[in-house]
């Protein structure tokens, strides 16, 4: 699309009034403007999924909550992105991530530097109170460089994406249904035998959580380089 | 194939029709078939055959009658005389009784005149058990395709959406959208790339049938609504998306499919015009979000059956980025009636904001359980006690649920309620697809919502959190209260989860899931309280003690 062919559309964004191209989404304009939008699922470079619900704000005149992350910008639209409404949902919803499977933050690689543990932070929680459900969940360390440990996973697809959009080897996927849902490598095979991962680590950095790491790391080692992500943005945008 | 080609099938079959002096009618369906129904036709084409009585009286196998649970059912056309619980060693009988007038065993005559029958009002289930849905000329010969071959032929496109929306008519697939909105907003899509019409013939809501009696019965008139849908929104394709669990449903669409483009009012240059319209059927594997708008394009394109999130909606960009119409398997059987007899004609049917009729699955501790029509505006208490026929043992009405698991439980001080979608919604149910289950006090309240919760997250995708994580919650603490181990606590933490998961999920089921806690929670809390401070089921239903002095 041609800069010029892009309108301009002004909206208010918790009472502040801003500028943005048409095509931009809530988030976008939000962080550009320095206002924060707590999110997980959402990655700059990579497709928006709008899954983990915790980017949802208020628009007024629509009942629904909608996702900022998918949700793009309309002339005259007032959003409110921290109401008390929205911030007790929040909780509830970062509450119910940490009861899925097991987050034992202690004995964990990515304790300090885990994306999940900094949002329950930054939101106030204390503690969880809806009850652990500890399914048995597997680990295969079978790669010969990375571990994935389903039990710190938040099934966020970061690694599916970048795998698919950005490494192009398409080596995660995810099965099952509800609360049985996974990611898994190739057609369910271990990760160290499969065929399509070129061992570009990609999916590791993008792991919001303690699930992909990198050999080696013990408690609290396992550091993401997210220096590594702005190149995201640049091959997706050097693509056609 | 021109209007007067079609004219004349139908005139060839009504003659073929005509010298039968008797017909008996054996119904073909799924339900009947598996009581061996076709057993029963056999053995009456024998008998007929043996007193050489092939050239005045026709055996032929129809559609759903509606009463499955009497099934294997067996009519002289037009319901004059029924038969139900038959075998293939009542064929005398039946015979004897329609031929000569002799009484048949009062254990297989069905009262035709029964309230189940004459309180219905049937637009969307004319045909069924009247004609054979695997010979389009039957179905020509009551007026089939002449509905499509007007709109071809002296309407605008425009014009057909105009009647739609006149009609009044709602999508029956379960949120009650206007069709003719729908339409006209796929009309109006830029579709450079072309544009699609898909058959929502998912129907995954525990305990319907509607859809597949409708596929099984008259396959044709769906392939005529999408058709006449296709020409109003400038589409050349259409997909019914069908559940592989249909396989009598997809046989018979399948031939529909094949007759139909045989006969030229399907496929290239439809009925000599420049219309051209072709149908696939697609099967999905039987998951209930796939019936979700997104979620079924996506399976169809061939992902994972996950929703994503609206807008854009189909109709901006669905299959393969196209504009597209989606539809459920009822709201297309009604287009051909409403282009036959007009918009106004339909909207003179029902409520003000619910035309026409619904069909609905009446299941459960009513004393005829099966399928019906019946007009918008009908109460509940007519369904219920003249068409259902009241509870049977002389047990007590408790409640109604509707709308299956997104539904709601509907208790006895509503009774007199029209059912439509605005009064239904009003007491915290849904139309939803048309399931409805009849309770008598036999029934914990407590115990069904976590039934309907139990399927909700056995059956949602994974893909948001909500969903994924708070179904399960919502169900656990469900089954803690059921078995006596919850606190007041427990119960606060349901509303709460609950309330995040209507408000948060991403797509319908998420968001509808709570309904049934919601409405149970609304009208009887006081049985979640005696489960919580008195460890006690009334209805002894779960897997704990009666206290003493309570139920019966
Ligand atoms: C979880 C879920 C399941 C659904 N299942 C069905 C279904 O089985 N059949 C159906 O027609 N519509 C189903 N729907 C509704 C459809 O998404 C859609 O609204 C409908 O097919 C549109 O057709 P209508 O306007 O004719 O009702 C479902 C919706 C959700 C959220
Ligand atoms: S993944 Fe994050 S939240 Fe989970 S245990 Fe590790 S540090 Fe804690
Ligand atoms: S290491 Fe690279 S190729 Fe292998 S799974 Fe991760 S992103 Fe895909
Ligand atoms: S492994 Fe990591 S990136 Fe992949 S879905 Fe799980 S949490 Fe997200
Ligand atoms: S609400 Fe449930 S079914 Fe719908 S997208 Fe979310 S997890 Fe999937
Ligand atoms: S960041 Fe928007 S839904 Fe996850």
């Amino acid at each position: 699309m041609s800069p010029a062919s892009v309108e301009i559309k002004t909206l208010k964004i918790d009472g502040r009034d801003v500028g943005a191209r048409e095509d931009q989404t809530i988030l976008e304009v939000a962080l550009e403007n320095g206002i924060y939008i707590p999110t997980l699922c959402h990655l700059e470079g990579l497709t928006e999924i709008g899954a983990c619900r915790i980017c949802l704000v208020e628009v007024k005149g629509t009942p629904k909550l909608l996702p900022a992350c998918v949700t793009r910008v309309q002339e005259g639209m007032e959003v409110m992105v921290n109401s008390e409404r929205l911030q007790n949902y929040r909780k509830v919803i970062v509450e119910l991530l940490f009861s899925e499977r097991n987050h034992i933050c202690s004995v964990c690689v990515s304790n300090g530097h885990c994306d999940l543990q900094s949002m329950a932070q930054k939101l106030g929680i204390t503690h969880i109170s809806v009850p652990y459900r500890h399914p048995h969940m597997p680990v295969d360390a079978s790669h010969e460089r990375y571990i994935n440990d389903h039990n710190r996973c938040i099934l966020c697809t970061r690694c599916v994406r970048v795998c698919h959009e950005i490494e192009g080897a398409h080596t995660w996927d995810v099965t099952g249904r509800g609360s049985q849902a996974k990611v898994i490598t190739d057609l369910n095979t271990a990760w160290g035998e499969s065929d399509t991962c070129t061992s570009c680590g990609k999916c590791v950095q993008v792991c919001p959580t303690g699930a992909l790491s990198e050999k080696g790391k013990s408690v609290s080692e396992m550091s993401k380089r997210r220096q590594f992500l702005p190149y995201l943005t640049l091959m997706r945008e050097g693509r056609p | 194939m021109n209007q007067e080609d079609l004219k004349e099938i139908a005139e060839k079959q009504k003659e073929a029709n005509a010298p039968f002096e008797h017909n008996i009618h054996v119904c073909v369906a799924a339900s009947c078939l598996s009581s061996h129904s076709d057993q029963v036709m056999t053995a009456l084409d024998q008998e007929v055959k043996k007193r050489g009585l092939e050239q005045c009286c026709k055996v032929k196998g129809v559609g759903c009658m509606g009463l499955c649970a009497a099934g294997p059912l067996v009519s002289s056309g037009n319901n004059e005389k029924m038969f139900q619980n038959v075998t293939a060693m009542d064929a005398a009988a039946i015979v004897d009784n329609v031929v000569d007038e002799k009484p048949a065993p009062a254990a297989i005559v069905l009262d035709s005149k029964l309230p189940f029958f004459r309180g219905q009002k049937k637009i969307v289930l004319e045909n069924c058990g009247e004609i054979d849905p695997e010979k389009i000329e039957d179905y020509i010969a009551v007026g089939g395709y002449e509905a499509l071959f007007h709109a071809l032929t002296s309407m605008t496109p425009a014009q057909v959406i105009e009647q739609i929306s006149k009609s009044g008519l709602r999508g029956r697939g379960g949120a009650g959208f206007p069709t003719g909105l729908k339409w006209s907003t796929v009309a109006k899509a830029p579709g450079t790339k072309g544009k699609y019409v898909i058959c929502n013939a998912d129907e995954g809501d525990p305990g319907a049938f509607m859809d597949r009696s409708v596929l099984e019965s008259d396959p044709h008139r769906i392939l005529e609504g999408m058709a006449i849908a296709a020409y109003a929104v400038g589409a050349n394709k259409g997909y019914i998306y069908c559940r592989a669990e249909y396989p009598l449903a997809v046989k018979r669409l399948k031939d529909a499919i094949k007759q139909a483009e045989k006969l030229g009012v399907l496929g290239n240059e439809v009925c000599d015009t420049r219309f051209s319209f072709r149908v696939e059927v697609r099967l999905g594997a039987g998951a209930f979000v796939c019936g979700e708008e997104t979620a079924l394009i996506a399976s169809i394109e061939g992902n994972r059956g996950t929703p994503r999130p609206r807008p854009p909606f189909p109709a901006q960009s669905g299959l393969w980025g196209t504009p597209t119409l989606i539809n459920n398997v009822e709201t297309f059987a009604n287009i051909a009636p409403i282009v036959r007899n007009g918009g106004d004609w339909f909207a003179g049917i029902g409520t003000e904001k619910s035309k026409g009729t619904k069909v609905f699955a009446l299941a459960g501790r009513v004393t005829n359980t099966g399928l019906i029509e019946v007009p918008m505006g009908v109460s509940l208490r007519e369904i219920v006690y003249k068409l259902g026929g009241g509870i049977p043992d002389g047990r007590k009405f408790k409640a109604v649920q509707t709308g299956g698991p997104s539904g709601g439980c509907i208790p006895e001080q509503y009774l007199d309620m029209a059912v439509d979608y605005e009064s239904l919604a009003s007491v915290g149910s849904i139309m939803g697809s048309g399931g409805m289950i009849v309770m008598d006090d036999s029934s914990c309240m407590v115990d069904v919502a976590k039934y309907f919760m139990d399927f909700c997250m056995s059956e949602s995708c994974g893909k948001c959190v909500p969903c994924r994580v708070g179904t399960a919650h919502m169900y656990d603490l469900l089954a803690k209260i059921t078995n006596g181990t919850a606190s007041q606590e427990d119960l606060a933490m349901l509303e709460r989860i609950a309330e995040v998961v209507k408000f948060t999920s991403l797509c319908g089921l998420g968001q509808t899931s709570p309904n049934p806690v919601f409405s149970t929670l609304r009208y009887f809390r006081d049985e979640y309280l005696n489960h919580i401070e008195r460890k006690s089921c009334g209805a002894g239903v779960c897997s704990q003690p009666k206290a003493a002095g309570v139920g019966a």
